[in-house]
C-alpha cells in the first residue's frame, strides 16, 4: 500500500504539470497511466504533430513538449505506474483508496483525474461471435510470440504493427495479412519488405476484405471475410491478430460516484474538485461553463487543483503563496542550491 | 446555413442548419445529435465522428487528406462511403448532405 498526498490518473500533459505544481507546494503524488509510455495523446496520438498554441513556446511536437514536462518535475522524483487501469476507488475513511489493474494499492486524501478522453484500449473486431475467442484464438496485442509457432495466423490492420508483427511471424508462422483497402499506412520499408515476403511466398496478403464471421467451438476453426465486391472467403486458421489502433474508453471511471455528463465530470471552477471531496478533474476530461479544450487550459486547471489538495493533505498547515523566483522553500523543493 | 441531415443508425432522421465554415461533425456535436463523439476534437486523431456519405453525395465532397483515409482504418466498421465528419467543412454547395452514421464509434 502506497501512502500518497496525491494520486494522478493520467500521464498527459496536464498530468504532468499538475505533478509539478504539488511538487512546488510540496506535496508528494503518485502517477498511474494505462498507456505503456509517459504523454498520453500528445504521445499516442500526435507526436510527430507540432503545436502552435504553448504559451511562450512558438512550436513544439507532442514528444517534445512530453519531454520538457517530465525534465520539469525530475526534481520531485515522482513515480510512475504505467500500463495499470485504475480499477477501483472507495471512500477510507477521510481519504481515498486506489487499486489499479495490477493490483498496486494507494491511500490518499486526494485523487486528481487527468484522464482525457478516458483509457487508450486496443479497437476491437465488431463482429460479436469474435468476443468469445477473445484471448485464446484472438488477440489484439502479442505477448508471447511462441504460441504462433508453426500455427496459420491472419493479421488484421494496415498500420505499422500489423505490418511489424506480419514480418517477425512470418519467419514462423504461416501469415495471411488482410487489410480493407490496397494502399497500408506503415513505413514503406515495412511495406516493402510485405511485398517482398509475397513474392517470395513467404505470406499471404489480401486487401479489401474485411472479417465478417468467426466460426469454432472453444477455440477459432475458421474464419469469413468478405471483399468489397461481396465475394466471401473462408480461411481455415489457428490465430487471428487485429490491430486497429487504439480507442479511448471512459472505462471505470463511471462508476466512482462521480457527476459524468457526456463522458466530462462537472467541477467548480474555484479548485477544480469534483462533487466528491477530494477528488478533482482536470484537462479534457472535466466540464465547466466556458471549458476550453486546449493544453493550457489543462495547466491553469492542474495548478489550481494542486492547491485545493493542499487542504485535505495538509489539515493542519495554511498553504502560503509563493513566487519560484523568490521563495527559498519552493528553490530548495527543486534542488537549486543559492 | 445549410442544411444537413444526419440519419442515426436506428432510423431517426435529424435535419439541422449548421453554419457554414463549421464542420459537419461540429455541426452534430452542437446539436446534441447522437451517434458522433468526436473524442479528439476536431484534430484528425481519432475516429470517432465517422460517417457514410450517401452515394449521390460521396463524389462531391472535397477528397479525402491522407490522413484521413489512415484513421478510417480505425473506424468502426468503415465502408467505401465511409468520411470523418470533421473533414467536412459546410458551404453552400453542401446543402441537402445526408450522411448516415455507423451503429457505434468505437
Amino acid at each position: 500500500m502506497i501512502v500518497t498526498d496525491a494520486v494522478i490518473i493520467g500521464a498527459g500533459p496536464t498530468g504532468l504539470f499538475c505533478a509539478h505544481q504539488l511538487g512546488m507546494i510540496g506535496l508528494k503524488c503518485e502517477i498511474i497511466d494505462n498507456l505503456d509510455k509517459i504523454g498520453g495523446q500528445c504521445i499516442e496520438l500526435y507526436p510527430d504533430k507540432p503545436i502552435y498554441d504553448i504559451p511562450a513556446i512558438p512550436e513544439c511536437t507532442g514528444e517534445q513538449l512530453t519531454n520538457n514536462l517530465i525534465n520539469q518535475i525530475k526534481p520531485f522524483n515522482f513515480k510512475f505506474h504505467l500500463n495499470e487501469r485504475v480499477e477501483e476507488v472507495k471512500r477510507k475513511n477521510d481519504k481515498w483508496f486506489v487499486k489499479t489493474s495490477k493490483n498496486t494499492s494507494f491511500i490518499s486524501p486526494n485523487i486528481i483525474i487527468a484522464g482525457g478522453v478516458g483509457s487508450f484500449e486496443p479497437r476491437k473486431f465488431s463482429v460479436k461471435e469474435s468476443e468469445k475467442f477473445e484471448g485464446k484464438s484472438i488477440f489484439y496485442s502479442v505477448k508471447d510470440k511462441s504460441v504462433f509457432k508453426e500455427k496459420s495466423v491472419v493479421i488484421f490492420g494496415g498500420g505499422d504493427s500489423a505490418l511489424d508483427w506480419a514480418i517477425e511471424l512470418s519467419k514462423t508462422s504461416k501469415v495471411t495479412i488482410v487489410h480493407r483497402r490496397d494502399e497500408f499506412r506503415g513505413a514503406q520499408s515495412s511495406v516493402d519488405k510485405i511485398k517482398e515476403l509475397k513474392k517470395n511466398k513467404q505470406l499471404e496478403i489480401l486487401t479489401q476484405y474485411q472479417l465478417v464471421n468467426v466460426k469454432g467451438a472453444d477455440k477459432i476453426d475458421s474464419i469469413e471475410i468478405k471483399h468489397e465486391n461481396g465475394e466471401i472467403k473462408s480461411l481455415k486458421i489457428d490465430y487471428v491478430l487485429g490491430f486497429f489502433g487504439l480507442i479511448m474508453q471512459l472505462g471505470p471511471i463511471v462508476n466512482w460516484g462521480l457527476n459524468i455528463d457526456k463522458k466530462k465530470i462537472s467541477v467548480n471552477t474555484e479548485n477544480f474538485e469534483t462533487d466528491q471531496k477530494g477528488i478533482f478533474a482536470i484537462g479534457d476530461i472535466c466540464s465547466y461553463p466556458g471549458k476550453l479544450k486546449l493544453i493550457l487550459s489543462g495547466f491553469h486547471e492542474g495548478a489550481l487543483a494542486a492547491r485545493g489538495c493542499f487542504k485535505y493533505a495538509r489539515p493542519d498547515e495554511k498553504l502560503k503563496f509563493e513566487f519560484s523566483t523568490t521563495s527559498k522553500a519552493v528553490k530548495s523543493r527543486l534542488g537549486i542550491k543559492e | 446555413m445549410t442544411k444537413i441531415t444526419y440519419i442515426e443508425h436506428n432510423k431517426k432522421s435529424h435535419t439541422i442548419d449548421v453554419a457554414n465554415g463549421l464542420s459537419v461533425m461540429e455541426g452534430a456535436v452542437q446539436n446534441n445529435i447522437p451517434g458522433i463523439d468526436a473524442d479528439c476534437g476536431g484534430s484528425m486523431a481519432c475516429a470517432t465522428c465517422h460517417v457514410y456519405v450517401k452515394e449521390e453525395w460521396f463524389d462531391k465532397l472535397p477528397l479525402k487528406e491522407d490522413g484521413e483515409e489512415d484513421m478510417l482504418d480505425m473506424a468502426f466498421e468503415p465502408k467505401k462511403s465511409s468520411r470523418l465528419s470533421c473533414q467536412l467543412i459546410v458551404n453552400d454547395q453542401l446543402e441537402g448532405l445526408v450522411v448516415n452514421l455507423p451503429e457505434k464509434q468505437v
